[in-house]
């Protein structure tokens, strides 16, 4: 599979999603935020960072770049594409996601391991996470806190939209379990047409034990997985 | 525009001394212009020319084969790591900007160090600090130690405590969140670090910040202006105000006149622009295009120009019209002297000047070709058509003034030396110590400050902060792009796994209470850290955080300090690649603690050798390595953060650092390690074999709010018996010492050197105790591990503390201050 992850300026995950898509064996490439195309591509990552440099609003800016125009393109022609920290708040501002993502609660920057409760299976990115496997996956952001009104909220819940909820190391949705005050939870969403997702968790630094957890692993190949699925559909 | 007339005052008010002013006369021939003033008076600023720390400098080792950058010669150091990869790094101070304004003086410090590193046309990969503060809560607020030269707190109501309080908390959080905003902007995980609190620190905070880089031996970039000719250009942001001759300012007493005068010598720093500018210098490298690169730091255009030439044996000529600025009508000394950041100095092979402005442009970066490489030897300026500056380059950077300054003993030594325990009574509440010493914010846990940075960016962190050692795991994409060249000449890219660990430590109180010792002490606990993390050093970076030189007591402080770390870096086959002076740490109230910060960077040979330090899985043995006490009248409590917490006393020699034996403890760990011997390691410093033992059983985070807790059961009365058995040995002169007694709390938590609490496998466990002994350690097994509590045995008792309560303080202490 070929994954595309967008550079802009101030991207600095950008490295090690592609370190991470490589080491799950598949190849990754980086895209120039001034580039209008995303040339030959089987899904989209928007990496962790601070886009263009994010002293306004996180991503605010980089929803205006010609590289996000072809990734809406992209994702309105029904291509995967996955929002890691900034880059979920890039989708978010893009209009690719509902709901904004604001200032952690306590207006700290936090950088810790969090613990990840899949609340559904059912989408390209968790597809592959075993049955109550709890997940293990590093954070690091300022602007993490999910918020969305409530209409949106209920929407979400309706179309089964939330994907990862703050959790304690029993699976409980506790409030000492979330790090930034996101509305119930919420960590990661995807739209209602299941092909745009974003999480505020870091899944590409957790996919190799060296590093302390490999549990990030299990998103990419739930992405691997879809990608496979769409590949053998297409061909017959 | 119309220069002021060069008088005796305002050479004065350029801290320049008259002979000083006599030379450069004479280096010029003729009365320097307002901007040569300038120029000569950051140029041979301390912080730009060592000049009253030189000869002592002179003393560190320095060399070592796998040293491919030395000290002095460049930006940063650069140590070979094996298979055609090397790292740079660097330590470097922003005490006296952070003083003033902690946030940006933070921001700008790390900001600094960084470009040093990518300067050398390395990637930045890590970043580390260390940090002091007044104390940010009552707690650690303690009487001074003698008269005059201390603070005196008896004066000081309530109401100013408070006050001064809230004024080092404020400066703390700033700090911190400058650190945190820049390097996580940035990019660049902050994996380790260290902060104390202690009233010395009041009103001048001390912020070092440590960057480390890896490149390719071929990728080396040096900071010289070479090629008669060649282009000179200019990349980064344009020109201001800001930072208005910083690096005078860093030389000179903080004082609050100085620090509402000094404001505008604060610059702001701006990390987006540093990641665009780091990205593009590196593409640029890639080219092959350049000739010469140095980053515009302290002293600005003025420092990257003069070093450049002075460095090649070129001259150098520039055109100020030509440098972007930001604000309308700067003068040249302005220009010359402001110290704006993120600007590079670029010297490009002529010919290829469509490269620099290809890249540059790419990343919307301002460029400007300002000037070119002459065979003159001098730096030339011009501005508005005016030749305003003439100086031989060489004259400038190498004739700067040294000074050898007296050193006088100081006279509070005496009763330092002359402390005894006689009257401290011993303790009778060994749990409640242990929490107090547990939340004393110098030894409690960090984590209120480092889960404020990224430290896991870059997919690299392989032990995070909160162990003894960061390491960090080098791969292939950590290196900078090649050239095609060097592509070709590499063939496989791919690097084979490296592994390098990192700390940086230092005890400012045992330095001001022994300079000499205190130093060595430093080296040798950085090196106990790497050890117990599984390393071996490769070179260290020093910033000596000092008061005034002029002063003879204070600089035999630093004089002792430097023979300490001299002695120290030889001892463990650690040379210096280079640091930073960081004089005149002083406000009203006082001089600081001399400050020698060491940090030491090494590397771990395999995955499997990488050690952390708390316990693994019930029912390991624990093990003491070393001697549980010293045999001296105050067995290691000199200086202990026990006499300070629990006694409110800062006083006594610290405790003997012997080299040898620290040398030998370090190889026999890093051999046990290598042979899987070892589950865990941690050293006994702060707070002593007590704290170590707690750290072990609850430094453990496995997702936030989620701690590990693993209880341990130690009998600490064999230990004492081996204190015995030392004690019943023949001293010098043929005769019997008398039999040490052994006081509980030295047992618990005196601070003597050289010893590391190890678990391992039950079984292993007689097998460790004779490799050890065979290598001339004491070892002996202490305890084992299991339960939910902390619990001691000794010969006069025993008592036990619940985990969740010594975490509790541990974990949460900094927090609460802070709150």
């Amino acid at each position: 599979m070929n994954f595309s992850v967008l550079q802009f300026p101030a991207s600095n995950c950008d490295q090690d999603a592609v370190h991470a898509v490589r080491l799950l064996g598949h190849s990754a490439r980086l895209v120039w935020h001034k580039d209008a195309s995303l040339g030959d591509t089987d899904a989209v990552i928007v990496p962790g960072g601070f886009s263009y440099g994010d002293y306004l609003r996180c991503g605010a800016i980089a929803r205006f770049s010609p590289v996000m125009q072809a990734v809406k393109q992209f994702a309105d022609n029904g291509g995967l594409v996955l929002g890691i920290c900034n880059g979920f708040q890039v989708l978010t501002e893009a209009g690719l996601l509902p709901g904004a993502l604001i200032r952690n609660r306590d207006l700290q920057f936090h950088c810790e391991n969090v613990f990840l409760k899949t609340a559904t299976h059912d989408s390209p990115f968790t597809s592959r996470i075993p049955a109550e496997k709890i997940l293990r996956v590093p954070i690091a952001h300022g602007e993490g806190c999910y918020f969305a009104d409530t209409e949106t909220l209920a929407k979400l819940k309706a179309n089964h939209q939330i994907l990862w909820q703050y959790c304690d190391q029993g699976g409980n949705l506790t409030d000492a379990a979330n790090p930034n005050g996101a509305v119930q939870n919420i960590a990661g969403i995807c739209n209602e047409k299941r092909n745009v997702a974003g999480l505020m968790p870091h899944p590409e630094r957790a996919c190799e034990s060296l590093l302390g957890s490999d549990d990030g692993k299990w998103i990419f190949e739930s992405i691997f997985a879809a990608l496979k699925n769409k590949t053998v559909a297409a061909r017959a | 525009m119309t220069e002021p007339a060069i008088t005796p005052e305002l050479v004065a008010k350029h801290n320049l001394t008259p002979e000083e002013y006599a030379h450069a006369v004479e280096i010029l021939g003729r009365t320097p212009s307002y901007t040569e003033l300038g120029i000569f008076s950051v140029m041979w600023s301390e912080h730009c020319s060592y000049k009253n720390t030189k000869p002592l400098l002179k003393t560190f080792p320095t060399q070592s084969p796998k040293i491919l950058v030395g000290a002095g010669e460049e930006n940063a150091g650069i140590i070979d790591i094996g298979d055609g990869i090397a790292i740079a790094f660097k330590i470097e101070s922003h005490n006296h900007p952070s003083a003033v304004e902690p946030f940006q003086g933070a921001t700008t410090g790390v900001g600094g160090i960084v470009r040093d590193i990518f300067t050398m046309g390395a990637r930045p990969v890590c970043a580390v600090n260390s940090l002091r503060f007044g104390p940010i809560c009552s707690g650690g607020l303690r009487p001074p130690t003698d008269g005059e030269e201390r603070r005196s707190q008896s004066a000081a109501t309530e109401a100013e405590e408070e006050a001064q309080l809230k004024n080092n908390r404020r400066l703390f959080a700033g700090v911190v969140s400058g650190i945190a905003h820049y390097g996580n902007c940035f990019g660049i995980p902050t994996v380790a670090g260290e902060v104390y609190f202690d009233k010395t620190y009041q009103g001048n905070p001390l912020v070092n910040a440590f960057c480390l880089g890896v490149l390719r031996h071929d990728q080396i970039t040096r900071g010289a202006a070479k090629g008669v000719g060649n282009p000179v250009f200019y990349v980064g942001p344009a020109t201001g105000r800001d930072g208005l001759a910083g690096a005078a300012f860093a030389s000179q007493d903080l004082t609050e006149e100085s620090a509402e005068q000094q404001r505008g010598a604060v610059q702001v720093g701006d990390p987006f622009m540093e990641k665009l500018v780091c990205e593009a210098c590196l593409e640029l490298l890639a080219t092959g295009c350049v000739a010469g690169m140095q980053d515009m730091g302290a002293a600005g255009l003025t420092c990257s120009t003069c070093e450049m030439a002075a460095r090649a044996g070129t001259g150098i000529e520039i055109e100020l019209d030509k440098v972007p600025q930001r604000a309308p009508n700067m003068s040249s000394y302005e220009i010359m002297l402001s110290e704006s950041q993120e600007r590079m100095l670029i010297v490009v092979h002529k010919g290829r000047e469509e490269e620099v402005k290809r890249i540059f442009d790419k990343w919307d970066l301002p460029w400007s070709e300002i000037g070119i490489i002459t065979d003159t030897g001098h730096m030339k300026v011009r501005h508005g058509g005016k030749l305003v500056v003439d100086i031989p380059a060489r004259k400038i950077a190498d004739e700067s003034p040294v000074y050898q300054r007296d050193a006088v003993e100081p006279a509070y030594l005496k009763d330092v030396q002359a402390f005894r325990l006689n009257g401290i009574a011993d303790t009778t509440t060994p749990a409640e110590d242990l929490k107090k010493l547990l939340a004393w914010p110098s030894i409690a846990s960090k984590n209120w400050v480092y889960r404020q940075y990224d430290h896991q960016v870059r997919d690299g962190s392989v032990v995070l902060p909160g162990s003894d050692a960061a390491v960090i795991r080098i791969k292939t994409d950590s290196l900078p792009v090649m050239s095609a060249e060097l592509a070709a000449k590499v063939g496989d890219p791919t690097v084979s796994e490296k592994l390098i660990a990192m700390t940086v430590d230092c005890n400012g109180g045992y330095v001001y209470l022994d300079p000499y010792e205190g130093a060595k002490i430093a080296v040798a606990e950085a090196c106990r850290n790497l050890a117990c993390s599984g390393a071996l050093p490769l070179g260290a970076t020093d910033n000596l955080n000092m008061p005034s030189p002029l002063k003879p007591e204070l600089f035999w402080q630093i004089k002792e300090s430097v023979r300490g770390l001299a002695e120290g870096c030889k001892a463990f086959n650690a040379p210096v690649t280079g640091g930073n002076c960081s004089l005149y740490n002083q406000s009203p109230a006082g001089p600081i603690d001399p400050t020698p910060t060491i940090s030491v960077v090494g590397l771990i040979e395999k995955r499997e050798h990488v050690t952390t330090q708390w316990f693994k899985d019930e029912g390991d043995a624990i093990l003491l390595l070393g001697d549980a006490v010293e045999s001296t009248p105050l067995q290691g409590l000199g200086g202990s953060a026990y006499l300070q917490v629990v006694h409110g006393q800062k006083n006594g020699s610290p405790p003997r650092c012997d080299l040898e034996v620290a040398k030998t403890l370090h190889t026999t760990l890093i051999g046990l390690i290598q042979s899987g011997l070892v589950k865990s390691a941690h050293d006994c410093s702060e707070g002593g074999l007590a704290v170590a033992l707690a750290e072990s059983c609850i430094s453990q985070l496995i997702a936030r709010e989620t701690p590990r807790l693993i209880g341990a059961t130690v009998d600490l009365s064999s230990v004492a018996a081996v204190c015995d058995r030392r004690e019943n040995s023949l001293d010098a002169n043929g005769g019997h010492r008398p039999p040490l007694q052994v006081r509980l709390d030295a047992l618990l938590f005196g601070e003597t050197q050289s010893r590391i609490v190890i678990s391992c496998k039950p079984l292993d466990a007689v097998k460790v105790v004779e490799r050890a002994k065979l290598m001339g350690v004491p070892a002996v097994q202490i305890g084992h591990v299991g339960g939910t509590t902390l619990t001691v045995k000794t010969a006069t008792g025993e008592f036990s503390a619940p985990l969740t309560e010594l975490h509790d303080a541990w974990w949460n202490s900094i927090a609460r201050a802070m709150a």
